[in-house]
């Protein structure tokens, strides 16, 4: 498994990862191993069937949400980059980083992306807004089958009546952050990445 | 998980935040491989009526259900509050005896006395903890200088192989009670603390512990390679900065046996002092300790593979799985 893996995956691809998604070299390295072993076709990239195998992934309630975030705009491979990128939302967020504001973009796994990964599980037709109907959709698979649609749907619009404030019906990005602005992200969204 | 779900959904916000919880752990059995594994507790094929290990056991039948209570009354108001007891009366004994040892001149009769203390302090926390330690081969026993290098499971592992054999521990110097311990120990016996900044600094580690090792009058030292608490079914890689030092290594293989008491510490889910009242609440901590022939690194050997042959001779000897991370 350890020296396999470290023979394919080049210096500069590993550094370059690093840059971007601010894993450290040994994180990479274990982290390539696990692409390699779900990548039964072998052919370096993952397919959703690849996703698909992981048991307790197809027991998830939103197991199919996140699988779709790691495949970008209508592709049906994901390459190793794409892979890390995705993971690095989950990333804690160190203390050091906190501080740190000459960053020329933001990281990857700063609180707002974390929160921009969580909308986007509900937003599917990427209009930058979670209608009734998508939010109807993600609570339903939630939930399960024990509660009848018209609670769900009350939920649902109780739900967005408290979030709307521009009074369009739609929760927008700004007033998903409003109404999660109380909840710990940074912990609810974070993994524990081993060395 | 879906149960759980209906009974929480009905504010607007756990809406929105319990995505948050099943994102995350669709992600973490993405990256979850057998390493990870390592570091939760082990799970058991028999329920052994301790609550901790009931990961897979519903309610089977009202006869077992009653035999777990009368267990758990039998486990917290008779075996706790002794072992309780021991433990406390352990904590102030050390405090007491060792500053009155180093008043001492340095000489037999204090490395002999110092001895004597250190067995009766260790023999009353290991009383307080129940622990049953069987010793194979004890011929292969640590003597002066050398260092002694062992699985880690848990703290407790320090009081399991001090009962039997004096070591110098090394670590890093802590606040509070700990730091009020390890002044104690440092009076009647040498013991290597570090400060946190010197920590980082590798020579200057690696010549405080070259430079007891090369005194043959001290004792041996003892160090957990691995790093953190695994959870003792298999070995991770070891950190060589031990098998650098270039004296003899005394491999030690600790395995616990399961079915009493679960004593890995996560350390990540519990402090350690709510884990020390689990473990004081269990059966026993029940352990076999292997003595393994000391070993030396060859020519031309790096420290790595040197540690790589230290860690397949503890694995082999305490049947535990040689992982290559």
């Amino acid at each position: 498994m350890g020296s396999r893996a470290s023979t394919l995956l080049r210096e500069e691809e590993i550094e370059e990862i690093k840059k971007e998604t601010g894993f450290s070299h040994s994180q990479i390295t274990r982290l390539y191993s696990r692409f390699t072993s779900l990548d039964k076709g072998e052919n370096g990239t993952l397919s959703r069937e690849d996703f698909q195998r992981i048991p307790e992934l197809a027991i998830n309630p939103l197991g199919d949400r996140i699988i779709n975030a790691f495949f970008p705009e209508s592709e049906d491979q994901v390459n190793f980059r794409g892979f890390m990128r995705t993971l690095a939302h989950f990333r804690p967020i160190e203390d050091n980083e906190k501080n740190k504001n000459a960053a020329p973009s933001e990281p990857l796994n700063s609180r707002t992306n974390k929160l921009l990964f969580a909308f986007r599980l509900y937003d599917l037709d990427r209009d930058d807004k979670i209608s009734r109907d998508e939010l109807l959709q993600v609570l339903r698979m939630m939930v399960g089958v024990n509660i009848s649609d018209e609670q769900l749907g009350s939920i649902a619009d109780r739900t967005i009546q408290e979030a709307d404030t521009n009074g369009d019906s739609s929760i927008s990005f700004n007033e998903f952050m409003k109404v999660l602005e109380k909840v710990d992200v940074e912990q609810k969204m974070s993994i524990r990445f081993l060395h | 998980m879906q149960q759980q779900q209906q009974l929480r959904c009905c504010s607007s916000d756990c809406a929105f935040s319990d995505a948050l919880f099943f994102s995350r752990r669709a992600v973490e059995s993405i990256v979850d491989d057998e390493v990870t594994k390592c570091f939760s507790a082990q799970e058991l094929e028999n329920w052994n009526l301790l609550t901790r290990s009931n990961c897979r056991f519903r309610h089977i039948s009202l006869r077992l259900t009653v035999l777990w209570g009368l267990g758990l009354l039998l486990r917290y108001c008779l075996l706790l509050p002794l072992r309780v007891a021991l433990a406390v009366s352990g904590v102030p004994l050390l405090l007491v005896l060792t500053p009155l040892v180093s008043c001492l001149p340095d000489g037999a009769l204090h490395s002999g006395l110092s001895e004597k203390v250190h067995i009766v302090c260790y023999g009353v926390f290991v009383r307080a903890l129940t622990a049953i330690i069987t010793y194979h081969h004890q011929e292969n026993k640590p003597r002066d200088g050398g260092i002694c290098v062992a699985n880690h499971t848990t703290p407790i592992d320090i009081i399991i192989l001090a009962n039997d054999g004096c070591y110098s521990l090394v670590g890093q110097v802590h606040g509070g009670l700990m730091g009020l311990l390890q002044r104690a120990l440092v009076k009647a016996s040498s013991h290597i603390w570090f400060e946190r900044s010197e920590a980082k600094d590798r020579h200057l580690v690696a010549k405080r512990l070259g430079d007891h090792v090369a005194d043959k009058n001290k004792p041996p030292i003892l160090i957990f390679p691995e790093g953190t608490c695994i959870n003792n079914t298999s070995v991770m890689m070891f950190k060589k900065g031990s098998f650098e030092v270039g004296c003899s290594v005394y491999p030690v293989a600790i395995k616990y046996d399961p079915r009493f008491g679960d004593a890995f510490w996560n350390s990540s889910k519990c402090g350690i002092i709510s884990y020390l009242l689990w473990t004081m609440s269990s059966w026993a901590i029940v352990c076999s300790v292997w003595y393994l022939p000391p070993m030396k690194r060859e020519d031309g050997e790096s420290a790595v593979d040197f540690s790589n042959r230290v860690k397949s001779a503890i694995a082999a000897q305490g049947g535990l799985v040689d992982l290559v991370w």
